[in-house]
């Protein structure tokens, strides 16, 4: 379980969380939506502590991220970053079982090339984008590699960055399908930012909205129409007349 | 009055507080050469591309600087009849000062700018993100490798313009300036002392590691956007150049003041 009690973070002046608590519950599948530049990445960077909050305390299992072994605690988490940030120096295949290559997880280098092709197989990807580099594919398929980077260790937890941001409606769905089947699959605990609303009814169990540096609303996904929350019904509607003004 | 003043003071301030955070920086690198792990090829591919790839550029820069500097002398020495001074002349101010200036000057443009752009790039990509969250620690895998791998190669980069340089002048001492082949090489040979060679190569090492740093440094604080990592490529042979000129002039001080 991943607990966020009074977390706040600002970049100089602009407050960015203003006291976020939220709660993550163990081998589900958490959407935090939101308009663009709320925090929701500083707010997943943050629970990974790529990003330090001001104050407030994020926990894992009852134990405070801060504290522990660094690599230990980096070792249950996989994230499918936005661009996916796959690292261009590197065939595909090496992107994928980077962590198997190196570190407290390291394989053989031939044992981890086969567990690197059989999780691009798992993604879609042929054995042939193997040995291809991160410039040599489309939009759609470095997500997929992204993925499959993302679950090649078998992590417990799965950050998504806006998983779908940036691609078609039909790769948008494969993309999500993905998440959930894996996600289901592996019995992880997933957490995805997005303000794409196909994204969020494919992947949620639960959802949670980010307005103004709180969590303004959070339920399971079944009722994410029947809320009565104003805002989210704005958000989830993509009404330019609301409580959340359209020019930020 | 105040205002001028005032902006100065701003500019000192900022100044010192780079200089303070670069140093902070570079030591934090050096760290890591005593915890593992170690990323040895990354090391591998680093002292290919600093040292392997910069061999070019640094020969013909000390190729024809050679050449250029035994006509100055020649010239200059004409004067006061000491033409016979261009071997022993050519070949100290070739080991001393023009090849590790010229060289570090050299590969600052060619690898702080290209160390920079493609760090920075990583960070506004997230690569940097990425690695830490594959529990790999940007400054082992990124920054470490790229400032041993100069620190090491720049000195061998050094040696080897050194030899060009004095092979520059020596083709164009005995092409042009009518010196005996077998002459010029005595000449040379005779003057030229151990520690001539080795100060230069010590300053070659400096400048090595003054180049990786402010190329790794700008890069991993760079801004966002292509704008962002312009500006730090810019700032990174700016400041590796800068630097180098300073530390030559207080090496120098060091080495050779009475």
């Amino acid at each position: 379980m991943i607990t966020l009690s009074s977390v706040h973070k600002s970049f100089g002046p602009k407050k960015v969380l203003q006291g976020v608590n939220l709660t993550v519950q163990k081998g589900t599948s958490m959407v935090i939506i939101g308009g663009s530049g709320t925090g929701k990445s500083v707010l997943l960077k943050s629970v990974l502590g790529l990003v330090t909050p001001d104050s407030g305390t994020i926990t894992l299992e009852g134990q405070d991220v801060t504290t522990g072994e660094r690599d230990a605690f980096l070792a249950r988490f996989g994230m499918l970053f936005q661009g996916g940030a796959l690292f261009d120096s590197l065939p595909v295949w090496q992107n994928v079982a980077f962590r198997l290559l190196r570190g407290t997880l390291k394989r053989p280098k031939a044992e981890a090339r086969e567990l690197a092709i059989e999780k691009l197989r798992r993604v879609g990807l042929a054995p042939e984008t193997a040995d291809l580099f991160p410039s040599e594919l489309s939009g759609g398929m470095q997500k997929r590699v992204g993925l499959a980077r993302a679950i090649a260790a078998e992590p417990e937890i799965i950050f998504f960055d806006e998983p779908t941001t940036g691609l078609d409606p039909i790769m948008s769905g494969v993309i999500n399908a993905l998440i959930r089947e894996i996600v289901v699959e592996m019995g992880a605990t997933a957490m995805t930012i997005t303000h794409d609303m196909s994204s969020v009814r494919a992947i949620a169990d639960d959802v949670a909205m980010l307005h103004d540096g709180v969590i303004q609303w959070t339920g399971p996904v079944a009722q994410l129409d029947s809320s009565g929350d104003p805002y989210l019904d704005q958000f989830i509607h993509g009404r330019a007349e609301g409580p959340i003004a359209a020019v930020r | 009055m105040s205002r001028p003043l005032a902006a100065l003071g701003a500019a000192v301030l900022a100044a010192l507080a780079a200089m303070g955070r670069v140093t902070l920086f570079a030591l934090d690198t050096l760290t890591h050469l005593l915890r593992p792990p170690f990323y040895a090829r990354e090391l591998w591919v680093a002292l290919v591309q600093i040292g392997w790839l910069s061999l070019p550029v640094v020969g013909l820069t000390a190729l024809f600087t050679g050449g250029a500097l035994a006509l100055q002398i020649y010239s200059g020495g004409a004067r006061f009849n000491a033409e016979e001074v261009v071997p022993s002349i050519v070949a100290i101010g070739m080991v001393r000062e023009l090849g590790p200036v010229l060289g570090g000057l050299m590969v600052a443009a060619r690898v702080a700018s290209s160390i920079a752009a493609e760090i920075g790039t990583m960070k506004v990509t997230e690569q940097i993100d990425a690695l830490t969250t594959l529990s790999t620690h940007p400054m082992k895998y990124l920054t470490l490798p790229r400032v041993l791998a100069a620190t090491l190669a720049l000195p061998v980069l050094v040696a080897v313009g050194d030899a060009i340089g004095i092979m520059g002048g020596y083709i164009v001492g005995v092409t042009r300036l009518g010196f005996n082949e077998a002459a010029y090489l005595k000449n040379t040979v005779d003057f030229l002392e151990v520690w001539d060679i080795t100060s230069g190569l010590i300053k070659g090492a400096a400048f090595g590691f003054i180049i990786a740093t402010m190329g790794c440094y700008y890069g991993m604080t760079s801004g966002r956007g292509a704008q962002g990592v312009g500006r730090a490529t810019k700032a990174a042979v700016v400041a590796a150049s800068v630097l180098i000129l300073a530390a030559n002039y207080l090496l120098t001080e060091a080495f050779f003041s009475a």
